[in-house]
């Protein structure tokens, strides 16, 4: 009995301890760069505290404001279209026989997949066949594309545990299609329809190399601002923006936490 | 007046205006650009990018070139280097998660990083590493040094930046199989003589096979098609096939040999998620199995058994 508990405790705590120290992993570079956003100079040298890098990211950085514009417009934009088409076709997915319907789900999937950079050099080179000139629009229709396959696949994850007999019990209560769809499956599914969302949204203000394939002139987006700043070397106004990102992301994760276990089952 | 469809036709029709809105969307901006790709791969290159309507294999010739065959040598080293790190890491991770009372917050910490913007996470990691960095200037200041050494711009940058990068991928699925997996069996292993780790490799993989596909999957595709961390922390000798796509591109405009290094890309993808599918149907297809459940009844009914004696 003495080499059980002994065995047991040794591995729990080598699990415990690798999971802490890969926390930590994870952190530090977060907490290096926000600890020196409040640098008073230039390098990574600590010289006294100072808030001047979040006075130039708030008065002085222009472009980035356009830049982060830009990324709400695509990110309210496409997350919209995404959440709405895909919610769509998790329910005629799930609940109908039609021609096609083997042939969607399969396509659905592969955009999670396929690496990133095929994602973008396939758009990029598909739009300059037909020729639309790369800007916003584009960025909208690739970034629609990369979030619809999560939103279908949260719906449908939900519509799963969905009891279709509610839907059959509506029907015979003499509701019609739309009212079925807007009484009955909508306010079930909403849970499921809105973390997609979230999701879409998060992805989209994330995103950096799709984009940066199909981005045109003017139509940079925070992520390309971000990375055309640490092209030219390390900016202290990166780390400054880094702590306001960071703590964006916490909200958000914080807003989600009910769902955070789906998240993690879906990714 | 209301026309009166059969049944099969009213579900046809639905499941069209529900279904095919995004049916088509993904024809257009998936399917179709993934088609020109492939066409692309067999064409001339065009004199100033684009292409020539006339069938060739030159691409795929091109691809055989020394040079391009040390990248993609390269590429494989590193993804699976990365790949194994990452899933070395998680599989602890994972099971100390599945086995806390406080999964929600240590979800919360996980995933954190994890969606804090991609470039800020490689930004943090440059400014680190660089010569003028974090670790050089801590080191020059303790006096170990004193001259900034070059962490940064090589491979061992690169596989560093790719396992944070990607982490959480691997801990992610193996998290939420682990999670479902009924421990007891692993206290069944123990009173039937194994030790921790036998019982851990021996009864407990065999259960989370699924987990470990996804994991290895979902780290292992977005790395070998890595393009923006060579790109920032690598030097000259780190290009990775990502790299060469891009410049082929937008650099030397020989649109057919990167639409074939797509195509190679595309397929080695696929391969991967065709064999988590089946890894997938398989756990189902073993869990059906009567075999199985008889013997893990009996592994219970044995430990309840002596918890009671």
């Amino acid at each position: 009995m003495n080499y059980h508990t002994y065995s047991r405790k040794t591995s729990f705590s080598f699990s415990y301890i690798m999971l802490a120290l890969v926390i930590v992993f994870l952190f530090i570079p977060l907490f290096v760069v926000v600890f020196f956003s409040f640098n008073s100079t230039r390098g990574m040298r600590w010289e006294g505290a100072s808030l001047i890098w979040y006075e130039q990211l708030i008065f002085n950085s222009p472009s980035l404001w356009t830049a982060f514009k830009n990324s709400l417009i695509i990110a309210l934009s496409s997350s919209i279209t995404a959440t709405a088409i895909g919610s769509l076709a998790a329910v005629g997915i799930k609940w109908y026989r039609f021609r096609g319907r083997s042939y969607i789900t399969t396509v659905s999937y592969l955009p999670m997949v396929l690496p990133e950079v095929i994602i973008g050099i396939s758009m990029l080179i598909f739009f300059s066949a037909v020729r639309i000139r790369l800007g916003m629009f584009t960025i909208f229709v690739a970034h629609t594309t990369f979030n619809l396959p999560f939103v279908f696949m949260m719906v449908s994850a939900r519509l799963d545990e969905f009891d279709y007999s509610t839907v059959e019990a509506a029907r015979d209560l003499g509701a019609n299609e739309r009212q079925t769809l807007t009484k009955v499956i909508i306010p079930s599914i909403i849970p499921a329809v809105l973390s997609g969302f979230l999701m879409c949204i998060t992805m989209s203000l994330e995103d950096f190399v799709i984009t940066f394939f199909v981005s045109g002139p003017g139509s940079g987006t925070l992520p390309l601002y971000v990375y055309s700043m640490i092209r030219y070397g390390v900016s202290p106004v990166i780390n400054a923006l880094s702590f306001v990102m960071i703590l964006g992301t916490m909200v958000i994760a914080f807003t989600f936490r009910k769902f955070l276990k789906t998240v993690a089952a879906s990714s | 007046m209301k026309k009166f469809l059969k049944p099969h036709e009213r579900e046809h029709i639905l499941g069209t205006v529900y279904g095919w809105p995004m049916g088509l969307w993904f024809t257009l901006f998936f399917t179709v650009p993934l088609g020109i790709i492939i066409l692309y791969s067999f064409l001339k290159r065009g004199l100033y990018g684009g292409v020539e309507w006339e069938f060739s294999l030159t691409a795929y010739r091109q691809m055989f070139n020394p040079s391009f065959g040390k990248v993609v040598l390269r590429t494989l080293w590193i993804s699976i280097l990365s790949t194994f790190i990452c899933i070395f890491l998680a599989i602890p991770c994972g099971y100390a998660m599945a086995k806390s009372k406080h999964q929600t917050f240590l979800l919360f910490l996980i995933i954190i990083p994890f969606w804090t913007n991609s470039l800020i996470r490689v930004y943090a990691w440059i400014s680190i590493l660089s010569t003028e960095g974090f670790i050089n200037n801590l080191l020059i200041r303790m006096g170990i040094i004193n001259q900034g050494l070059k962490l940064i711009y090589n491979n061992g940058a690169v596989v560093l930046v790719l396992i944070y990068m990607y982490l959480p991928f691997a801990i992610l699925p193996l998290f939420t199989t682990i999670d479902k997996f009924d421990f007891s069996l692993l206290d069944a292993a123990h009173d039937l003589g194994a030790t921790k780790l036998e019982a851990i490799v021996k009864v407990m993989f065999p259960n989370i096979r699924s987990g470990l596909s996804t994991a290895f999957i979902f780290t292992f595709i977005p790395i070998f098609g890595a393009y923006a961390v060579p790109l920032l922390v690598g030097g000259k000798d780190s290009t990775m096939i990502g790299n060469i796509i891009v410049d082929q591109v937008s650099k030397t405009r020989n649109w057919p040999l990167a639409s074939a290094f797509s195509m190679v890309l595309t397929l080695i993808s696929l391969v991967g998620v065709f064999w988590m599918l089946y890894n997938g149907k398989r756990e189902q297809h073993l869990q059906k199995k009567t075999t199985q459940q008889t013997l893990e009844h009996n592994i219970k009914s044995h430990h309840t058994h002596r918890g009671k004696a």
